[in-house]
């Protein structure tokens, strides 16, 4: 059982095959962070700011270090004193940070002070007994407000509170907006919540004085990890070694414990110790740094009487927390699909980062195009309900059509390819739409609220960051590559090795799958490994969407170079031309002479054995590294900012319908199906698994999922009984209906596809409860539209209808 | 001041092991700290997540919510002692690799001694008895659908087994 043939043509790609993965996990054989056991490992405990905003007036650690199996505490002074700040990625070098906060502390939960015991539990102890004592500032918590002048700064010496603020106009968005027959404008809101995998943060540090080697072990998914981590510690960059065997226990885009594994650095070094820190549940939340996109969308939408959609104007404002790092990035991806999939002319967008002090976001799935997406198909919807125009038709009238792809849009991406009608109509088809009509329609006339909800949106993948030139003109940098190098040793056996940690998305799957597509060897016979980042080839880690397409591509690539090579072999010892030579399953004949052949084995051994037989002008030894640029990268924007983000652009189209108990206002999905395309699919249980996954983290942020925060700046969801995070029973079965448009830019037709769910969920269930609600007469475009958030609306509703002058008879 | 030392023994996926602990010590610390298990995992430290979730005397329990003291004298079972004898992986095990129900694997531990549980006390459940026998263990990958169809097969393959 497992394995089924591939039905696209290939040998293994897209046939239904286990992974390689699976059975090391399921048999408690990970090997996690925390799992790392070195002798006379120490272990750290943090003391975390309770204020939002404050001044360090003074520390006292002599307690603290008087407790017996206490080695060290660490606090700001000296660690600021002898590390570099982190990096930023916009153009604000005052905002500086540090993983241990110096002279003022900017949001609750910061670090403040370091100890390191014999075990964590002594570490705690003694964390207690550090003496902090702070200066309380006024908090600025509320973005808006942040922007206005005489507010609180979070960085005084950057003087203003704004961190990014930026307007492009793509098109001719006020002709359009003259000439169009009606306009809308709304403002949503996606509320600040996180990828929160089950796994917090770890890292282990171990500094070798002999080698003079910092060795990290660490719950990473980052590109430039070990350069940043070596930058801020002052130390070169062979100087720390990351080991990428590591396996990480989820992430979707936040594991980027920069700061993290900086201070275990120190720390290891500083101390002769290796060092362990494993982040509790709370600091994971709260101090972290790894909430996502905190924004508010004003939306207008100029359109026509027959639902043609001319022009937009998008401003959105991200609450970014305390300092910045990457985060005010994720409102630029989002100009790679800045409309959608659909023919929206002209587009202006006011994008805008605003520091306050709240926690600091990191990446999340999708970095900043699910809030968008969500955004996008709230105008949809409200434009159909203005026109009174059925939604589907809408987003049919509007859909970028087959055969105008490849496709520019008006802010320069141009979408590889796509068949956005033809996925929506599978997926309605698959879910008899008429029937779940009259499903939601007899609900409703017995007396429960239900509603449709439809989203039609793009996942960009092939992670490219172009869009960091795009936001901050001093940053150049066009390359954003991946690699692969295939090894074929003396016994014939084939080895990958790839240069980034997993954090469950299956590569060890998919390289040997590709390799073995190739050379046409079993894939469960190819071992991958990962490689640490003193000997790995250069990587960018898995981050948008990017590993089918880049890692799969590099991997083919390759492979490629050791079959050319097998070929050239065979054509040398045949004296003949390469074109003569017929590979098959690893042997290589002489065409029209089947016995005239060199099988796998003996090519092998003529490789690494036999130089006599070799001919000139192939190296000995069979390897073969393939390293390239993502598919239409390395351009720089053009001054108007126009620019080719992404290569690949995967299509969803979401249909879910919800009921919510009138009585106690509880919304229940009923159910959920999902049209996808994201080209050819390497595994597609990998990519099912990454989509259902993807919704469920989709209905979570819809409505469940919430960093809430007091008037003073206190998290006050900080563990999983207030920060919920759907369960099985929350979750409704799921199907997925797939179609394949193969991309023309990658090695097999693939696109991306890790962040896939996620990035329509969302707005499908919000517009599901809102056409719930509708029958009511109010909307709800603020989420989560949480249970609470629900009832409350009910609530006044019908204290509305409860009005003397409407009293129901 | 020193912390006093508490004997404890007990059964741990068939083998007796024996210790000292200090009485503040949870039992997933002991597990992974001091037997080196490290297939338990843990994800929340309050009894929510189930990334935890060992058998105590055949029944799942959160070992990040019991003391290592408790399971003096007790038969605990981790994801190690889930595979069979002959060391195959058990049909749930088994299961969990054909529908490809997990991907990082953190969760999947606790997942498969819920699961087990759940198997053990009622060898043909509905889709609806899996959710809610796995519902108290939280996964942010998988959105649970493979989960569920892996159990569901366990089910299945255990019962023409049986028959």
């Amino acid at each position: 059982m497992g394995h089924a043939a591939s039905p696209s043509g290939f040998r293994y790609i897209g046939a239904k095959r286990r992974t390689k993965e699976d059975p090391r996990f399921v048999t408690g054989r990970g090997r996690y962070a925390a799992d790392v056991a070195l002798p006379g490992l120490k272990h750290v405990a943090l003391v975390a700011s309770p204020h939002a905003s404050a001044r360090i007036v003074s520390i006292r650690t002599d307690a603290a270090r008087a407790l017996r199996g206490i080695h060290y505490v660490l606090t700001g002074e000296e660690f600021c004193a002898t590390t570099d700040s982190l990096p930023i990625g916009v153009d604000a070098p005052k905002v500086r940070r540090w993983s241990l906060a110096h002279e003022r502390v900017r949001y609750a939960g910061e670090w403040v002070a370091a100890v390191v015991a014999d075990s964590r539990a002594l570490a705690e102890d003694a964390a207690e007994l550090v003496e902090v004592e702070y200066e309380p500032l006024p908090p600025i918590l509320d973005p808006e407000q942040a922007m206005v002048d005489g507010s609180p700064l979070v960085h005084p010496a950057y003087g203003s509170n704004v961190i990014l603020h930026r307007n492009f106009v793509w098109g001719p968005v006020d002709d359009q907006f003259a000439a169009a027959d009606h306009q809308l404008e709304f403002r949503a809101v996606w509320s600040r919540s996180a990828t929160v995998p089950i796994e917090t943060f770890a890292v282990v540090g171990q500094w070798n004085p002999g080698t003079e080697i910092l060795d990290i072990w660490a719950s990473i998914q980052m590109p430039k990890f070990p350069d940043q981590t070596a930058n801020a510690l002052r130390l070169p960059g062979n100087a720390v070694r990351v080991h990428y065997d590591i396996d990480v226990g989820g992430s979707y885009g936040v594991k980027r414990g920069l700061k993290h594994t900086v201070l275990v650095g120190y720390l290891a070094k500083r101390l002769g110790m290796p060092v362990r820190l494993v982040e509790d549940r709370l600091e994971n939340m709260r101090g972290g740094d790894m909430h996502g996109p905190d924004r508010l969308f004003d939306m207008k939408v100029a359109f026509d009487r027959d639902g043609t959609i001319r022009a937009l104007k998008i401003r959105a404002v991200d609450n970014v927390g305390a300092y910045a790092g990457r985060a005010p990035f994720q409102l630029g991806k989002p100009v790679s699909a800045i409309c959608g999939p659909y023919l929206i002319p002209a587009i202006a967008y006011e994008p805008v980062a605003v520091l306050t002090n709240k926690t600091p976001q990191e990446a999340v799935r999708g970095f900043g195009q699910a809030p968008t997406n969500f955004a996008l198909e709230r105008t949809m919807d409200r434009v159909a309900q203005f026109l009174n125009m059925d939604r589907v038709a809408l987003r049919k009238t509007n859909l970028i059509r087959k055969e105008q792809f490849p496709y520019t849009i008006p802010s320069g991406s141009t979408y590889d390819s796509g068949d956005y009608h033809t996925v929506l109509d599978k997926a309605l088809a698959a879910i008899d739409y008429p029937a779940l009509q009259r499903r939601r329609d007899a609900a409703r006339q017995a007396g429960r609220l239900a509603g449709i909800g439809i989203a039609t949106c793009l996942e960009p993948s092939g992670g490219n960051s172009a869009f960091e030139p795009l936001l901050n003109s001093k940053n150049q940098t066009t390359t954003w590559m991946d690699s692969c190098l295939v090894r074929v040793d003396l016994s014939g056996s084939i080895t990958g090795i790839m240069g980034t940690s997993s954090s469950g998305q299956g590569h060890e799957t998919l390289v040997s799958t590709v390799i073995g597509e190739i050379l046409e060897r079993d894939p469960m016979d190819i071992r991958v490994v990962h490689a640490d980042s003193l000997n790995a080839l250069p990587s960018n880690s898995p981050v948008g969407s990017r590993m089918a397409i880049m890692l799969g591509g590099a991997a083919a690539g390759a492979a490629r170079k050791i079959k050319d090579a097998l070929i050239a072999i065979a054509a040398h010892n045949f004296e003949c031309a390469k074109e003569d030579i017929a590979y098959r399953d690893g042997n290589a004949s002489l065409k029209g002479v089947p016995e005239k052949v060199l099988t796998w084995g003996q090519l092998v051994e003529i490789a690494h054995r036999k130089f006599h037989a070799m001919p000139p002008d192939i190296e000995p030894g069979l390897q073969a590294k393939f390293v390239w640029e993502v598919p239409t990268g390395g351009g720089l924007p053009t001054p108007d900012g126009r620019i080719q983000i992404y290569p690949c652009y995967a299509f969803e189209a979401h249909i879910v319908y919800v009921e919510i108990d009138p009585a106690t206002a509880a919304p229940t999905i009923k159910q959920y199906i999902c049209g996808h395309d994201c080209g050819v699919m390497i595994n597609p249980d990998i990519v099912h698994g990454m989509t259902y996954g993807g919704i469920a983290h989709g209905i979570g942020a819809a409505l469940y999922e919430k960093f809430t925060y007091d008037d003073n700046g206190q998290l006050t969801s900080g563990t999983f009984m207030d920060y919920l995070i759907p369960s099985a029973l929350e979750v409704p079965p799921i199907r997925i209906v797939d179609h394949c448009t193969p991309s023309p830019l990658t090695t097999f037709g693939q696109k991306g596809s890790g962040e896939a769910g996620y990035l329509g969920a969302p707005a499908a269930v919000a517009n599901a409860v809102n056409d719930a609600l509708a029958l009511l007469g109010v909307e709800l475009n603020e989420l989560p539209l949480s249970h609470l958030a629900i009832f409350e609306t009910l609530c006044k509703t019908t204290l509305n209808k409860r009005a003397p002058n409407k009293r129901p008879t | 001041m020193t912390e006093t030392l508490y004997g404890i023994s007990a059964e741990v996926n068939g083998t007796v092991r024996a210790g000292q602990v200090v009485a503040r010590t949870s039992l997933v610390d002991w597990l992974r700290e001091h037997l080196h298990l490290t297939g338990t995992h843990v994800g929340c430290e309050h009894g929510v997540c189930g990334a935890c979730s060992v058998m105590f005397d055949g029944e799942p329990v959160r070992s990040c919510l019991m003391y290592a003291v408790q399971a003096n004298g007790h038969r605990v079972t981790t994801v190690e002692g889930l595979q069979r004898p002959d060391g195959q992986l058990s049909v749930l095990q088994d299961s969990f690799c054909e529908t490809h129900a997990l991907q990082c694997g953190y969760c999947t531990p606790g997942m498969l001694i819920a699961a087990q549980a759940l198997l053990d006390a009622n060898p043909r459940p509905t889709e609806h008895e899996i959710r809610e026998a796995i519902s108290g263990n939280l996964c942010r990958c998988t959105g649970y659908q493979q989960i569920v169809e892996a159990i569901a097969l366990a089910a299945q393959r255990m019962g023409e087994d049986a028959t």
